[in-house]
């Protein structure tokens, strides 16, 4: 059953459920940022529609940034304007922020310091038909190695607009990952988020669940289903939002470890690096446990709708219903 | 155009001698480090910490103050020995250079010395870092702040800074000034060798900045860049600084192992009875 607590969106089963995309939740959410601080500026390299900056951009052209097509500027210059005392948010897509400039990140924002954000829209095998180049699935290992990082990636639209206010509001540096496509609406506006935070989204009715799914971004969707579909089997399951990957929420995740004393993570990342590999270090130090990971297994991604994608990379309801029903055999 | 004075410019030469012998005492205490682009530019250092600059040595932090930007960091000798003579911090610190635990990192960093604007060692990405103060400056109607950027000429081999020149352009930036150190070497030898930077003032030019070719080493060419550079209007500045490297050790200059080395305490002997005997000249 839903976790009731949280007050998530109770049409979230529905065929008709309401969907958004992540990036359009930043968009809002940072509209709401610049609106409550007036420090708060943004840039972009030529993709201001399409990270959904306009919004932003239109209501504050004096504090809105267009560099072109140049991601190494782009987080430098915002280093330098964080350093005058200004919250920069700069936008584009994760394969060349944080792609092409993970150096200038290192150097200019964290080692520096400077409390910029980072929003990187697009990530994910969910582009679609762009193909293997413009998905990018080593984002989340690019940056959650980084000393001073936070690092958010959150399931829906509403959750990407409150992760948006809330990294304005941190001193440090930050990461926020985004996906293109409209994803199901899971969370309300009365849901807690908080950095550094995980939640329960499922949990069985009544007893101990006997596998914790852990799961971060849109892809939660999907896991949220299978989870409801193993429970009408009976197989008793939690699934945990993982929606801050730094600073990791341990005591969360050992606890859920220590009631099911099996974890499956999965996400819409290289399973090198990624999120799943943050609950192994957290797991293999504080509390050993068998780990299933589901992700993307060390190739490059192709063409093609996201559904079909998933179905392909083993990362839809079904996939996920099948590899718990092993797991536990 | 306001002129400099001869016993202004006599000073500023003692002056600039008096951080040398510093930078080159560091340099030898801490056995490792770069020599010559930090005495090329030590000329520079000193006409900025001490006429162009608007700061306060006592109150690093004081809000109105111009920026400087240090971006080829490895050069950092010469910025630290240059703002102890300043009085940001006792000159003898300076011994600390590169040592465990001290605030003089061997490449600038922030969180070491808070009073320095930006950590730097990665070549390419000052520049920008000075293109994004200077736009906020802007946004907070700080127009009669100064963002002064040192770049160096081999590192503009790095394309993120073509980046930047063109964004400061596209702003037009009037409040950066960007001196680039032109002194014609970088570790595998000749710029010109190694990747041909050609005439940098027609690149500048080309690319809608206002350009000014000076000697580096030269006060008086010094003082009226600086001075026209203040007063651009709608464009920003770069002034291309043709330095000799490691200036003011006759030894040395022009001689691209000193790139990257420390001297011994015979080199550092020779170069200090070197220094004194130019600055009792001067007087």
């Amino acid at each position: 059953m839903l976790n009731h607590n949280l007050k998530l969106n109770p049409k979230v089963f529905n065929d008709d459920v309401t969907k958004k995309s992540t990036r359009e939740g930043f968009g809002e959410g940072l509209l709401q940022a610049a609106i409550e601080n007036d420090n708060v500026v943004g840039l972009c390299a030529d993709l201001t529609d399409s990270v959904k900056m306009n919004i932003f951009a239109e209501k504050f052209p004096d504090r809105f940034v267009e560099v072109g097509i140049a991601e190494q500027n782009l987080i430098s210059v915002a280093s330098g304007m964080a350093a005058m005392g200004k919250i920069p948010f700069v936008g584009s897509y994760a394969i060349f922020n944080p792609g092409r400039n993970w150096e200038q990140i290192r150097t200019t924002v964290c080692y520096n310091d400077q409390p910029v954000k980072i929003f990187g829209s697009h990530a994910g095998l969910s582009v679609g038909p762009d193909g293997g180049s413009h998905q990018m699935l080593e984002d989340i290992a690019l940056t959650r190695v980084l000393p001073n990082m936070i690092v958010v990636s959150p399931c829906d639209a509403i959750e990407a607009s409150k992760a948006t206010l809330a990294i304005s509001k941190t001193k440090t540096p930050a990461y926020l990952r985004a996906a293109r496509n409209d994803t199901p609406i899971i969370t309300t506006k009365e849901t807690n988020f908080e950095i550094g935070k995980a939640e329960i989204f499922f949990k069985p009715e009544n007893g101990l669940a006997s596998v914790g799914i852990i799961a971060t971004g849109p892809i939660l969707y999907n896991a949220l289903i299978a989870a409801k579909k193993l429970d009408e089997k009976g197989i008793k399951v939690k699934l945990m939002n993982l929606s801050t990957i730094k600073p990791l929420d341990r005591e969360a995740i050992i606890s859920l470890a220590k009631e099911t004393k099996n974890i499956v993570t999965i996400e819409d990342h290289q399973i090198t690096g990624g999120m799943g590999s943050a609950v192994a270090e957290c797991l293999s130090e504080f509390y050993p446990t068998k780990i299933t990971f589901m992700g993307v297994k060390n190739i490059f991604g192709q063409s093609g709708n996201p559904k079909e994608l998933e179905k392909y990379y083993k990362l839809d309801i079904e996939s996920i219903i099948e590899t718990i029903e092993i797991l536990l055999k | 155009m306001e002129t400099i004075s001869d016993e202004k410019i006599k000073t500023l030469q003692i002056k600039a001698n008096n951080i040398r012998k510093s930078i080159i005492e560091m340099l030898y205490l801490a056995g490792s480090g770069h020599t010559a682009g930090a005495l090329g530019m030590t000329d520079i250092f000193t006409y900025l910490y001490f006429v162009a600059l608007k700061h306060k040595p006592e109150n690093p932090n004081w809000a109105n103050r111009d920026r400087v930007v240090l971006s080829n960091g490895h050069i950092c000798p010469v910025l630290y020995a240059t703002m102890a003579h300043s009085g940001y911090f006792k000159i003898d610190e300076l011994k600390t250079l590169r040592k465990f635990g001290s605030r003089l990192q061997g490449h600038p960093h922030r969180e070491y010395l808070s009073m320095i604007e930006t950590s730097s060692g990665p070549l390419g990405e000052g520049l920008s870092q000075a293109v994004g103060m200077a736009i906020a400056s802007r946004i907070d109607k700080g127009l009669d702040k100064k963002i002064y950027c040192l770049v160096g000429d081999g590192e503009l081999d790095e394309g993120q800074n073509w980046e930047a020149i063109m964004l400061a352009a596209k702003e037009k930036l009037n409040n950066l000034i960007v001196i680039v150190d032109r002194n014609f070497i970088q570790i595998d030898g000749s710029t010109e060798a190694v990747m041909p930077l050609g005439d940098l003032n027609l690149k500048f030019k080309a690319f809608n900045w206002n350009t000014i070719d000076i000697n580096g080493n030269d006060f008086k060419e010094i003082s009226e860049a600086f001075t026209t550079a203040q007063k651009s209007i709608d464009k920003p500045t770069v002034i291309v600084a043709n330095t000799v490297p490691s200036k003011g050790v006759l030894a040395w200059e022009w001689d691209y192992k000193w790139h990257g080395k420390a001297p011994n305490r015979e080199e550092m002997s020779m170069a200090i009875r070197g220094l004194e005997e130019i600055n009792n000249k001067i007087k």
